[in-house]
């Protein structure tokens, strides 16, 4: 996965709340057994609309995508993330996020950033207003910058150091292979198995 | 200070913990499906990595399988495509699957239970988010993404932050012909589509006990739409019949040791939930959702809400997106709303008892001129059993369309779906937009409801008929 240390880019302002995983990307997309390519199918239904703020080419090339409250909502599909990476994004801002949706950003190196409903309008606002404003993701300071804003965000040591250095979680867990072994010789003799 | 029946489950499956860093939880099942795992297998296979416990791994195919002409080829090459991967990923790695027509094949979260391989105090994932359905008999299930499939099938752990505890309380008993579908929808619309997140639900109360293990099932699965990635029922005797004798259930002197484990689960009187919820049961009616999403749901009995009654700007232009999008004007009747198509089934409601409680309605009456219905069993099982029961017959005397198991119109990845501008009434877990196909509009109800709105193409309590 693509380490993510500090990125600066144009943002997306989606006045939406409430976006679930299936208007990220439709089921019809779901049915693919690659890993890239989504990017085409992101926000599809809503692309149909050419008044749809994604189809605004003063936001073509934005990087970072501004949402309301509990986005990525609904199914587990990790497909909406590698949808949002294929076209260009790597955060999303917004005042809440589905937990589903955020292990998954987290495990791709998409970086779901909390921040207060305020912040979020303020930086909507001002993304709205002029489309060349930049804004400043800082997982270092794990601050982000821009439009006259400079917010902290919280996120856990260890998930910061993970993303910051690109590590995938199974190569980390593999290091503790002996003690999943030692918990496997514990495990109750009644528990079923599937053969 | 006591437990919660969530922390009794997550601390009996720490692997690893350390300081700052997520903890490392043993996963007993792994349950999987063919559309969120092709590019987990294909992972493994680039990293020489084998799946470590596919005697813990069991796959079906659901999401894409038609439900009628299941013997021919699937006819979408994509779908075909991508259930052919499964069939080959579970050959090359060692997992056994219930491919289409197997006697065995079902919706994943349908499949799992029948066996008895969904116990009490096991951890339970899959690539699906209503893999919730399992902490019904007091597992602490839960949604993965494709990523941690891969871990998962690599490792048998996966790395989880623990989450607070919610309890939801239902007190008293649900009146006559309210149903577990709607005390869920009652619980979304009341602490919203974001209000679990973060949190593992616990469901408690006298109504809650109430329930036999296939309601149960209906409230869990649907914990994820208040934004729960778990939600929980304590293990009880009702608990314990049911899985008295499943294929997977354990037996003899394990059948002891089991239970009598399983009897200490339940929450510690002492223990302190971080959230608590009290839903009065005898308040509750019938409900069915109104918007897009599943928070947007009120009593049938009510009427479309205006959007000028909502103070919140934010809160107010959601409504008002909406109901432009569903075509509803506010004020109206919910019962005087019309629909194309009624969908019974899905992870949500494709039990043996939803096709009963649908069939009693159905008995004796006619589907409305027009008007498609589809009756979808979760699983093979499933359809042999109420074919057994006759209740087949019932549905195809009442002009319904009897088919074969599969996640159908729930997502409308196979054929069937809505076209645009088609309105359902649904007994599935979501009703986001173009959900059941691009353009379709959909309102989720309980299987009573929905036969009766079969009956007469509006949305209608049995009661009302």
């Amino acid at each position: 996965m693509e380490a993510f240390t500090i990125h600066t880019g144009r943002a997306v302002p989606l006045r939406r709340s409430d976006v679930d995983t299936d208007q990220i990307i439709p089921s019809e997309w779901l049915k693919r057994i690659e890993r890239t390519g989504f990017g085409a199918g992101l926000f599809s239904e809503w692309r149909a609309d050419p008044s749809f703020v994604l189809n605004d080419p003063a936001h073509a090339g934005a990087s970072i995508l501004l949402a309301g409250p509990d986005f990525g909502t609904g199914s587990s599909r990790e497909h909406a993330v590698w949808a949002l990476q294929d076209y260009g994004f790597r955060a999303v801002l917004s005042p809440r996020f589905a937990d589903i949706f955020r292990g998954n950003a987290l495990g791709n190196g998409l970086l779901p950033v909390v921040l207060p409903a305020d912040i979020v309008e303020a930086l909507t606002a001002a993304v709205e207003a002029d489309p060349a404003t930049e804004i400043t993701v800082d997982l270092e300071a794990r601050e982000v910058r821009g439009a006259g804003q400079i917010v902290g965000f919280d996120l856990d040591d260890f998930t910061r150091w993970r993303l910051m250095e690109g590590l995938d979680d199974v190569g980390l867990t593999l290091r503790h292979e002996d003690r999943i072994t030692a918990f496997e010789a514990e495990r109750a003799a009644w528990l079923p198995t599937t053969v | 200070m006591g437990r919660t029946l969530a922390e009794k489950v997550w601390d009996a499956h720490v692997v690893r913990r350390a300081d700052g860093e997520p903890d490392l939880l043993y996963i007993d099942l792994h349950l999987v499906h063919e559309v969120t795992s092709p590019q987990a297998f294909e992972a493994l296979r680039l990293a020489g990595r084998p799946v470590r416990r596919p005697d813990l791994t069991l796959a079906t195919e659901d999401h894409n399988v038609p439900t009628v002409d299941t013997l021919l080829p699937i006819a979408d090459p994509v779908s075909r495509a991508q259930v052919e991967a499964l069939r080959k990923n579970c050959a090359e790695f060692g997992v056994r699957l219930f491919p289409m027509n197997d006697p065995g094949q079902g919706i994943v979260h349908v499949v799992g239970p029948q066996l008895g391989l969904s116990e009490p105090g096991m951890t339970i994932v899959c690539g699906d988010s209503h893999t919730s359905t399992h902490g019904a008999f007091g597992a602490l299930a839960f949604g993965i993404g494709t990523s941690q499939v891969e871990h998962v099938l690599a490792t048998q752990t996966l790395p989880q932050r623990r989450p607070k505890t919610m309890a939801v309380t239902v007190q008293g008993e649900l009146p006559a012909g309210v149903t577990a579908k709607d005390l869920i929808l009652a619980v979304i619309a009341r602490i919203g589509t974001g209000g679990g997140a973060g949190y593992v639900i616990e469901y408690r109360g006298e109504a809650v006990r109430a329930l036999s293990m296939e309601g149960r099932m209906t409230v869990c699965n649907m914990s994820i739409e208040a934004g729960a990635r778990a939600g929980m029922i304590a293990p009880d005797e009702t608990t314990f019949e049911y899985l008295k004798g499943r294929p997977n259930a354990p037996t003899g002197a394990d059948w002891d040791a089991a239970v009598a484990y399983w009897r200490t689960l339940a929450t510690d009187s002492d223990a302190v939930f971080d959230h608590e919820v009290v839903i009065d049961a005898p308040s509750l009616s019938p409900y069915v959702t109104w918007g897009t999403n599943p928070g947007q749901a009120a009593p049938l009995s009510s009427a479309v809400p205006d959007p000028a009654g909502y103070v919140d700007p934010a809160a107010r232009a959601s409504v008002e997106r909406a109901l432009a999008y569903m075509d509803l004007t506010p004020g109206a009747p919910l019962t005087d709303v019309a629909v194309d198509t009624v969908f019974i089934g899905s992870c949500t409601n494709g039990r043996l008892s939803d096709l009963r409680d649908a069939a009693d309605v159905l008995r004796g009456r006619q589907v409305a001129d027009g008007l498609r219905v589809l009756v979808v069993p979760g699983s093979m099982e499933v359809k042999a059993q109420a074919e057994a029961e006759g209740l087949d017959e019932v549905f195809r005397a009442s002009g319904a369309d009897w088919r074969s198991a599969g996640c159908s119109m729930c997502l409308g990845m196979n054929p069937d779906t809505l076209r645009p501008g088609e309105r359902s009434a649904s007994t599935s877990n979501r009703n986001f937009e173009g959900r059941q196909g691009p353009g379709g509009r959909t309102h989720l109800v309980s299987p009573a409801v929905a036969a009766a709105t079969a009956v007469t193409g509006r949305l209608t309590a049995p009661a009302d008929l």
